[in-house]
């Protein structure tokens, strides 16, 4: 009897020691002087990446003697890999963030928060550009993390379409979009591209026009306030370039792939509001002189409260860990990236703005894209409200958006009753 | 991690039933009854520490407030009893409602997409029962669905669903002339058909494999004799082949609902992670109401609700089979 | 037996249809593979106007494809004989033993198959996390972890249609054996394990593909280094670009081994699944 005891328990423990022995053990917690840096994907692909990084963490490597380990994250993976990590307490140590995440992040409390001693390591507060420093957490609490990368929408228009249509200047307001939109949209061109099936696009839009109308999407106390009166018209706004004014072609309603910047890449349609599309358009075999780059537009007469804001600040943001053990290094790390030189070199290449104000005289963005993006962020950019709540939001309006799009896209009429009541929807649906 | 409860050795109850225990055995029979823990007890442990014990905890997070907040140290949740079921489940709220639509879209999804892939597997088995050339390179290509990577396959389909650039619309509206006005397959009404279409692609290739299989078990002197009993095509179907193929059904129709019921990929993939509302699936709803907004209680109350209604369905399935089983 | 003319034609047709259904979605990813990015994202063409194999080319760059298929192999493989293996001892025990438990086993084992992945995702990834700093073993982002996971998730079903297997295997046998000296592993190894061959292919077959193609764990519990075919293929999907054609590419390539599997294991399966379900 034993033996065949034993024998059955040896398989089971062969067994288990064999999974063990099968995996590769990944490296053991944290030496002095390494850290592990969880990089988004920025560049034409994951390896691509790769190979801009390496050259500046060498870099690093030899100014500091830290060793920094780089995985570039995709980014349908990166959000629910900070998730884990944050629950576990174990991960990396420096990781790059979607800037509109920060605040959630923020209410997790896994990170380390720049209070202006922290950011003092880095160089300091006023080192960086304003509104992007804005976008890196809750008003009245310090930052939860450092812009690095900084990106804004811009209005980008064929140049060969406008002549042809005899369109003389970029619109500066909306009505003049609108115009100008109707005389592109004739045999089988359209005259501006909507992304309508795309949750976050069309959350970016709401905000810019809601800020245009006076609208706020959370009051102070941090209550949702969706269907209010300007914001239902900042909406149907939007939603009436494709449903009433009919410059967007009604297949946008399901773009969710950025179909809208190959369309533009293409020369299906003659203008797009996007982030920084110089670099895809470029992929995408668009010649730099082929477009121009004017601010998104604003309202011709705005009603009272209307603010002047044509884009949310986009960007980048770089988080520190508190779990991590190296946590000097990891700021040593964050002060190298930020530093004038690092900003210079990581944002030319990928075609987004510094987000420290002493370089933005440099040479590498004078670009047509890249001045027009700057006077953007500069002066109109404002940052999306910075609450837990924000990423509910970015989803009920978001889906909220694309609902009316597709009701505008098979042709029924969208009235402000309908955009109230959606947007009402939507509001009951926000928790906590 | 939990260990296996070792019963005492009962005497008299181990062995095959109808086997006598003799005294020279009495001893072996012993040992032999602590053996099945045994054999059982890798299956268990695993079961428990991957399946069970992480189920256990997820119920335990639908009964706390847990969000960003309090996500990175789980004490600090407070404790809220059934106030997330409550929540969400109320459908004098919006909330309830959707969450309610949605599931009733699901039902009549998986409802359909089981029926159709029995029904298409089904045929296929019929049909390639009967060996002619080139039957085994038809078997493999009907598998093929089933090698492919969801990614890839479904975001194939939503490239033959685009409604300007499209196969689909490219041969109805171009090449055929069937519609005058392109439709839209991944918004509106139609996406319910859309992703049902996607649903059967890929399920009704494991429905045909197990048919097949099963069908291999129907002895063919029974098709014999019936056929020289003068019956037809569509009553041997239901006299022979379908009685049949019973047990394999019971197990498969069983796994495909709950598997479709739960499917999350293809929705996510086809709709780009947001589903239209007359194609809101309840996995996706689930994903998209609480877990990408990063409040953790009320999804996994609402999976822990999902979870419940299948039991109910599953037990009322088995009992059902049962009975069938006892009359047959 | 005859076949008549209706049912020959009838055949002919179901096929014919089935066959269409099911290749048209094949053929688009073949002719998307063969096109140039710009032409897979304008009007559909039967055939590409400007034919290219460069995506075969580049996929192998652009994402670490070869390490992707590489770690998709390992752990299912693995997956796949460890499953099979528990699921023989767990099917065995419940097929000839009479033992308290029994049924509670088996229900819990069919109540698994309900649940939602999504709701023990994180609690899962905790334990792991949990296991791994207090024993050393890594679990998270390892290929061990995934194994294990995957084992775990193929368990219910196979354990389900062994065990129907082995019911079917007649207890004469057992008793024969028995009477000639075997113990119970003896009886196993020696007379239920080769009546049942094709019963284990079946399942082994069923545990590596759900290995395979599982996304949600393995966007979780991957890191760079342990990711595998089924969540790497969305790195195709990029900041600037998604690489439709190299999408599309890739997923044939690393199917064919896959589907030439199918081919080759074909009788085996075929005759396997037959016994398992008849209860």
């Amino acid at each position: 009897m034993p033996k065949r005891l034993c024998t059955t328990v040896a398989a089971a423990l062969l067994l288990v020691a064999g999974l063990a022995a099968c995996g590769d053990d990944s490296d053991s917690a944290a030496q002095p002087k390494t850290l592990t840096y969880w990089a988004s994907n920025q560049g034409s692909s994951l390896d691509a990446d790769k190979q801009i990084l390496q050259p500046e963490l060498d870099k690093f490597e030899r100014q500091t003697g830290i060793k920094v380990t780089v995985e570039v994250v995709p980014w349908s993976d990166l959000l629910n890999r900070l998730l884990a990590a944050a629950t576990s307490g174990q991960g990396p140590d420096v990781v790059n963030i979607g800037n509109t995440w920060s605040a959630s992040l923020q209410a997790t409390g896994a990170f380390i928060p720049f209070d202006d001693a922290t950011l003092a390591t880095v160089g300091g507060k006023d080192r960086f550009v304003p509104a992007a420093l804005a976008s890196a957490g809750a008003a009245g609490q310090p930052p939860t993390a450092v812009p690095i990368y900084s990106l804004a929408y811009a209005l980008y228009y064929n140049k060969q379409m406008f002549t042809a249509a005899g369109i003389t200047s970029p619109p500066t307001t909306w009505e003049d979009l609108v115009a100008a939109g109707k005389k592109l949209t004739n045999g089988g061109k359209w005259g501006l591209a909507i992304e309508g099936a795309n949750i976050s696009e069309n959350a970016h839009h709401a905000f810019t026009f809601s800020q245009q109308y006076g609208g706020e999407w959370f009051d102070p106390a941090g209550k949702p306030t969706f269907d209010t009166p300007q914001n239902v018209s900042a909406i149907k706004r939007y939603i009436d370039l494709m449903a009433v004014d009919k410059i967007a072609n009604p297949s946008n309603a399901e773009y969710a792939q950025n179909q809208s910047v190959s369309d533009f890449a293409n020369g299906k349609v003659g203008m797009l509001l996007w982030q920084a599309a110089g670099a895809s358009l470029k992929a995408q075999s668009m010649a730099a002189d082929a477009y121009g780059v004017a601010p998104v537009p604003f309202l011709q007469s705005p009603p009272a409260g209307g603010k002047r804001v044509n884009s949310m600040v986009a960007g980048i943001n770089m988080a520190v860990f508190k779990h991590t053990k190296n946590r000097d290094a990891a700021l040593q790390f964050v002060k190298f990236i930020t530093s004038d030189e690092e900003q210079v070199i990581l944002n030319k290449t990928y075609g987004s703005l510094p987000s420290v104000k002493t370089v933005s005289g440099d040479a590498a963005f004078q670009a047509p894209e890249q001045q027009a993006l700057q006077q953007v962020l500069g002066s109109t950019a404002a940052p999306l409200p910075q609450v837990a709540q924000e990423s509910q939001f970015e989803t009920l309006v978001g889906t909220a958006m694309k609902e009316l799009f597709a009701d505008a896209a098979s042709g029924k009429p969208i009235t402000e009753a309908m955009v109230k009541q959606k947007l009402s929807d939507a509001q009951q649906q926000v928790r906590g | 991690m939990a260990t296996t409860t070792a019963a005492s050795p009962q005497l008299g109850s181990q062995g095959p039933p109808g086997s006598s225990p003799v005294r020279s055995r009495r001893v072996r029979g012993a040992r032999r009854s602590r053996l099945p823990y045994i054999l059982l007890l890798p299956a268990l442990v695993l079961e428990l520490g991957v399946h069970v014990i992480p189920m256990v905890v997820g119920v335990w997070m639908s009964l706390l407030e847990l969000t960003q907040f309090h996500i990175r140290d789980w004490s600090t949740a407070p404790f809220v009893g059934l106030e997330n079921y409550r929540s969400t489940l109320d459908v004098d709220t919006v909330t309830g409602r959707e969450l309610l639509h949605s599931f009733w879209v699901t039902v009549a999804y998986t409802t359909a997409s089981v029926g159709l892939s029995w029904l298409l597997g089904a045929s296929a088995a019929v049909f390639l029962q009967r060996p002619f050339r080139g039957r085994a390179f038809l078997r493999t290509l009907f598998l093929t669905p089933y090698a492919l990577p969801v990614y890839a396959a479904v975001i194939t389909w939503s490239f033959m669903y685009q409604r300007d650039t499209g196969l689909i619309n490219h041969v109805l509206v171009d090449q055929l002339g069937v519609v005058d006005h392109r439709p839209f397959w991944l918004i509106g009404g139609n996406s319910f058909v859309a992703v049902l279409v996607v649903s059967v692609w890929r399920s009704w290739p494991f429905a045909f494999l197990c048919l097949m299989a099963g069908l291999q078990n129907v002895p063919e002197d029974l098709y014999e004799a019936a056929y020289l009993d003068g019956a037809g095509f569509w009553r041997r179907l239901q006299y022979v082949t379908l009685p049949g193929l019973r047990p394999v059904n019971q197990v498969l129709l069983l796994v495909l609902f709950l598997w479709t019921f739960n499917d999350f990929n293809t929705p996510y993939l086809l709709f780009g992670g947001s589903a239209p509302h007359q194609a809101d699936l309840i996995s996706i709803h689930i994903y998209e109401s609480s877990f990408i907004t990063w409040d953790f209680g009320v999804g996994s109350a609402m999976s822990v609700a999902l979870l419940l209604f299948l039991l109910v369905v599953t037990a009322g399935y088995l009992v059902l089979f049962r009975r069938r089983r006892i009359d047959a | 037996m005859h076949e008549t003319t209706g049912e020959r034609w009838g055949r002919r047709v179901v096929l014919t249809l089935l066959t269409v259904f099911t290749v048209t979605p094949l053929y688009v990813m073949l002719s998307s593979a063969a096109k140039p990015l710009r032409d897979v994202q304008n009007d559909f063409t039967w055939l590409p106007s400007r034919p290219t194999l460069q995506a075969f080319v580049d996929m192998w760059r652009t994402v670490p494809l070869g390490r992707y298929l590489v770690n998709s192999l390992v752990v299912s493989s693995i997956a796949a004989v460890f499953s099979v293996t528990v699921a023989i001892f767990a099917a065995f025990a419940l097929s000839r033993y009479r033992f308290r438990g029994r049924g509670v086993f088996s229900v819990t084992v069919l109540a698994t198959q309900m649940f939602p992945g999504i709701l023990f995702l994180l609690p899962l990834f905790l334990i792991y996390v949990n296991l791994g700093n207090a024993t050393g073993i890594e679990l998270y982002a390892s290929r061990t972890g995934l194994i294990i996971t995957y084992l775990t998730f193929s368990l219910p079903f196979s354990i389900w249609m062994l065990t129907g297997y082995f019911d079917s295997i007649p207890r004469g046998l057992d008793e024969a054996a028995a009477v000639d000296g075997a113990g119970p592993l003896r009886t196993l190894a020696q007379v239920i394990l080769p009546s049942a061959v094709p019963g284990i292919v079946a399942v082994t077959v069923y545990a590596f593909m759900t290995a395979w193609g599982e996304v949600l764990f393995a966007s979780v519990m991957t890191d760079g280094q342990s990711r595998t075919l089924a969540v790497g293929l969305q790195g195709y999907s990029t900041q600037y670009l998604v690489y439709w054609n190299q999408v599309m590419a890739a997923s044939l390539v690393v199917s064919v081994p896959v589907v030439a599997g199918f081919l080759f294991l074909q009788r085996y399966f075929v005759a396997g699944l037959t016994a398992g379900a008849v209860k």
